[in-house]
């Protein structure tokens, strides 16, 4: 078998299985690919040995009928996941030369589910930003190009890396975690499938800390059915995360049956943004058509605090980093700024931060900074609070009255080139988050699921929001969706 | 609200990040273009709402005040800039 590295991992499981290839034959095709590709940049810390080994194991498994559901699959990890002995420094010059001395819950439930880790994957700094333009490493690159014009484009962000490298068949699969939209904006850029799932579904111990409220980590993939398998060994009750939620893990895998007769599909009036490109527009009226085509009701609905949700958004978000970024003050890891003669401990921080923090990242640290500052804790950190309150019922009400998924576009726009944005204000950038962020808010499951191409032949996505705690549902109708949509495009290989 | 320059110093000040006098004005104009962002938050009737403080509702989970770990020295100190004699070392903090 030829070009393994191009599968996904439901194909190379049932092939694994079947005895038609090895790990160790996938892994290396992997680990060719990746070295073939360092012009994408997708890969910031190759770990070639760890997966050799990894696959080994895997494939002594496998010959002994003990499999487990990620046997012997060769996946990417985004930088952002602590993993034992292997720089993790969520691409930010202020955690240089930091190895943990321990293992993230999830990275740790894939490998014990058979998982092979290929190494660590770009990101925009701290997970902030929507380009992987904020990257120690440098940008990550996208596969896809605009026709024959060789401009560099983004594969969105933060989790840019994942995307890249699961969009050129760098690996099968990638983990990436969602703030406000870092999972689903990326799979959108690179026409591939990717699940923030509700909050408290994975654990976020030994996830580098972002925004705790709206952190999730999920899959990138290249498929539904592999959104599926590689989300169901992510989940589950993880005692050292507090707001872990001590819940059945269903066999998402199972419940993609494509029956979607009967469900109340919501496609908000608030998401069509003026300004919308017309192409978006019709690719969500596809879609929408589609769903309908495959037995759904479509119902007009509406979520009246949408425009509040970005905002709100820049005020949580900001808040909760300056916090957990306190941590960076240059003494129990990572890195500390060079002193000069007589600098005492404050100095110590404030040049290490400075050094050690990119520029968004500052921003943003100081934005949070002053909202919870005295005397505009409640003016702004409190009422935002509030407003998220507003959000969340929004979704609570459609669902009361029977909606079962929500449609919408991924993303306003397909990906954008690197260094376009770079004379915009940080406003315009946030919004690349626009559909998306409402999702975090709110703790629910959203789903980026690759619809179409554009007329320069980039891909587009289509969002479907789901209830709490049901991805099972969620997964299913996306995988009608996938059915239907029939995206099957690439991008031509040029690195 | 307006950012001005001193208020950026201070807020640089607060969240401990060194910040040249030369980039004061660049950044109280970041903040301002944020800020007014964010302003639109004052349209919305929160009258009697509360803030959020859990997005799933869920019962904070507690556990036995025990020892669960420890004598991990060596793995603690290991990624540190500067670590003497199993300590963290920093700068004098006393005069």
């Amino acid at each position: 078998m030829s070009d393994l590295n191009k599968l996904g991992l439901a194909d190379a499981r049932d092939a694994l299985r079947a005895g038609d290839v090895t790990s160790v034959e996938l892994t290396e095709s992997c680990l060719k690919a990746i070295d073939d590709a360092d012009a994408l940049n997708a890969f910031v810390h190759k770990t070639p040995e760890i997966a050799l080994e990894r696959a080994k194991a895997a494939d002594e498994r496998i010959k002994g009928g003990d499999a487990p559901s990620m046997c012997g699959l060769p996946i990417g990890i985004k930088d952002l996941f602590c993993t034992k002995g292997v720089p993790s420094q969520a691409a930010s010059k202020i955690l240089e030369g930091f190895k943990p001395e321990y293992e993230s819950t999830v990275s740790q439930q894939l490998a014990d589910s058979g998982a092979v880790m290929l190494g660590k994957l770009n990101m925009d700094e701290f997970a902030m930003g929507s380009s992987n333009e904020t990257s120690i490493y440098g940008n990550a690159v996208s596969p896809w190009r605009r026709g024959n014009d060789d401009a560099q484009l983004t594969p969105g962000g933060s989790s840019g890396g994942s995307a890249s490298a699961v969009a050129a068949d760098l690996c099968l699969a990638a983990t990436g975690t969602d703030t406000g939209g870092s999972i689903r904006q990326p799979a959108a850029f690179t026409g591939i499938t990717g699940i923030k799932p509700t909050y408290g579904r994975c654990s976020r111990w030994g996830i580098i800390a972002f925004a705790s409220s709206l952190d999730q980590a999920g899959p990138m993939t290249k498929n539904v059915r592999d959104a599926a398998i590689m989300l169901e060994a992510m989940c589950g009750h993880d005692s050292k995360d507090s707001t872990s939620a001590e819940l059945a893990v269903p066999n998402f895998e199972a419940m993609l049956t494509g029956d979607i007769k009967g469900k109340k599909i919501g496609i908000p009036k608030e998401y069509r943004m003026e300004g919308m490109p017309a192409e978006i527009e019709k690719l969500w009226a596809d879609g929408a058509e589609m769903l309908k085509a495959a037995g759904a009701e479509i119902v007009d609905i509406s979520l009246p605090h949408t425009k509040y949700a970005l905002p709100a958004y820049y005020v949580i978000a900001p808040a909760e980093a300056s916090s957990n970024l306190a941590r960076y003050d240059g003494v129990r890891y990572g890195r500390r700024a060079t002193l000069a003669q007589g600098d005492g401990i404050t100095e110590m921080y404030e040049k290490t931060r400075a050094e050690g923090f990119g520029h968004e990242v500052q921003r943003r640290v100081m934005v949070g900074t002053y909202v919870l500052s005295a005397g505009f804790y409640d003016a702004y950190y409190n009422r935002a609070r509030k407003v998220r309150n507003l959000i969340k019922k929004d979704f609570e009400d459609v669902f009361a009255a029977g909606i079962d998924a929500i449609l919408t576009p991924a993303t306003p726009s397909a990906s954008f080139g690197l260094g376009e944005m770079t004379e915009a204000d940080p406003v315009q950038m946030y919004l690349n988050d626009v559909f998306t962020v409402t999702v975090n808010l709110a703790g629910l499951p959203g789903i980026s699921v690759p619809a179409g191409l554009d007329t320069q032949g980039l891909p587009l996505g289509l969002q479907l929001i789901g209830r709490p705690w049901e991805e099972g549902d969620l997964l299913n109708t996306a995988y009608a969706l996938e059915e239907a949509a029939g995206f099957v495009a690439k991008p031509g290989k040029w690195w | 609200m307006s950012i001005d320059q001193s208020t950026a110093a201070k807020v640089a000040k607060l969240a401990r990040i060194k910040v040249e006098d030369d980039a004061l004005p660049a950044l109280a104009s970041e903040f301002n273009t944020i800020l007014g962002f964010i302003e639109q938050l004052n349209e919305v009737d929160v009258e009697g709402v509360e803030p959020m403080v859990s997005v799933e509702p869920m019962r904070l989970k507690r556990r036995e005040d025990v020892v669960t770990d420890g004598n991990q020295q060596d793995k603690i100190l290991a990624n540190a800039p500067d670590a003497r004699e199993g300590f963290f070392a920093v700068p004098k903090v006393v005069e």
